[in-house]
């Protein structure tokens, strides 16, 4: 696989599965307003997803379309980050992880707006404009809910204490990375590390929630080295009816 | 049938104003700024469009409507382009518009982030109930005025 390649199934196997654990919230959300928007970020995030995977198809040049790429790959294929595959569990880990998910999508999109691969360039100047909507809905919800009641307070501090260590692996460059900012086409993630600190710190203090004390990182979502048990069970659901109907279309 | 006089493209544009948005029908597709070019080749006539949300599931159907409206005006090869650079952003729709959004009952976008009135009463005491509303390019309000919740467009 080319380091190209490798970096655009990351791009868009971010946007997938967490799009689709959004998209499980659809119908059972606390309230009205929050079902609607969980899945109208669903569907953000499954639209960026179509545009990453269709350029990624286009780069693999093997007669696969970003659909295929969606639902006939296995577990072992994706390249997403291990945080997004994690279950949703409760309301509140699903807003801190799309929380923590968002305050890295801003800059990192920002910088690749800038990016010598115009095709990159064109995906991320538009998928910013709908993650900064997202991050403001996003931290709003962590700040009401962190600073607010005792058992939401508890609730938050155990998603994020949850979520922390699958964190670090944003930042953890490799030898993809390192071809992607030789080429000018990405910069290294490391490098947005301390923005994504500054937006944290801030959303975690006026939430009245404690940064965990821990530097240890999970990895092995975006190498595809070894991801968590979930994954497998999310495209179980997510690609049945492609596995049982092959070619089916709407 | 075949076109009897040559196309030309401000008859195409005139065709295309009268295609409604799906899920807001008081608006065209040209007022909403997502036709973005027209260009007339040979008999092809070629249509850009620029899609609003990544996500927004009208974008199939615009496509599907722009064809259908310029083969029924006897257009025969129409040719569909999506260019996303740049992104579609609010300031193109149509100050026309605009004033039909509000009318129908949906306050149109503004750079401040927040609807200038009420769509019904016109009143400026308006809050926000949610981010999100019932199309992906809209949030829901409501005017303490009158008490009307109401359809906000967002500013993108």
């Amino acid at each position: 696989m080319t380091p190209l390649l490798e970096f655009l199934l990351r791009q868009g196997d971010n946007t997938l599965v967490l799009g689709h654990r959004m998209s499980e919230w659809c119908g059972i959300a606390p309230a009205l307003e929050e079902d609607i928007a969980l899945t109208n970020t669903a569907l953000d995030l499954i639209g960026q997803t179509q545009l990453w995977l269709a350029y990624a198809a286009e780069v693999e040049d093997a007669g696969r379309s970003a659909n295929d790429l969606a639902f006939l790959r296995d577990p072992y294929d994706f390249r997403n980050l291990l945080m997004l595959e994690a279950p949703n569990a409760d309301f509140g880990r699903t807003l801190m992880r799309q929380f923590l998910f968002d305050a890295f999508q801003v800059p990192w999109l920002t910088a690749l707006s800038g990016s010598s691969d115009p095709r990159i360039a064109e995906i991320a100047a538009k998928s910013v404009k709908e993650a900064l909507y997202h991050l403001d809905r996003s931290s709003g919800t962590v700040i009401a809910l962190g600073d607010g009641t005792e058992e939401s307070q508890s609730r938050m501090q155990a998603a994020l204490d949850y979520l922390w260590p699958y964190t670090g692996e944003m930042f953890a460059d490799d030898a993809t990375d390192a071809a992607m900012a030789d080429t000018g086409i990405a910069p290294m993630p490391s490098a947005m590390q301390s923005a994504w600190q500054v937006k944290t710190e801030e959303v975690l203090a006026k939430a009245c929630l404690t940064r965990p004390d821990s530097s240890f990182a999970q990895s092995g979502g975006r190498t595809g080295r070894r991801h968590t048990e979930h994954l497998g069970h999310m495209l179980a659901t997510m690609q049945t009816l492609q596995r049982s109907y092959p070619g089916a279309v709407w | 049938m075949a076109v009897a006089r040559a196309i030309d493209e401000a008859q195409i544009w005139e065709w295309l104003e009268s295609v409604p948005d799906p899920e807001i029908p008081v608006i065209s597709v040209v007022d909403l700024g997502v036709v973005r070019d027209v260009r007339v080749k040979d008999d092809t006539v070629e249509v850009t469009i620029t899609p609003t949300y990544s996500g927004c599931p009208a974008m199939a159907v615009i496509a599907l409507d722009i064809e259908t409206a310029l083969a029924q005006s006897g257009v025969q090869a129409v040719r569909l382009t999506t260019r996303i650079a740049p992104p579609w952003t609010t300031d193109w729709l149509s100050d026309k518009g605009r004033a039909q959004l509000e009318r129908y009952g949906i306050a149109p976008p503004q750079a401040a982030g927040g609807p200038k009135r009420c769509p019904q009463c016109h009143s400026t005491a308006t809050e926000r109930i949610s981010q999100f509303g019932s199309t992906p390019c809209k949030a829901l309000w409501r005017c303490t005025d009158c008490l009307e919740p109401f359809d906000y467009f967002k500013c993108i």
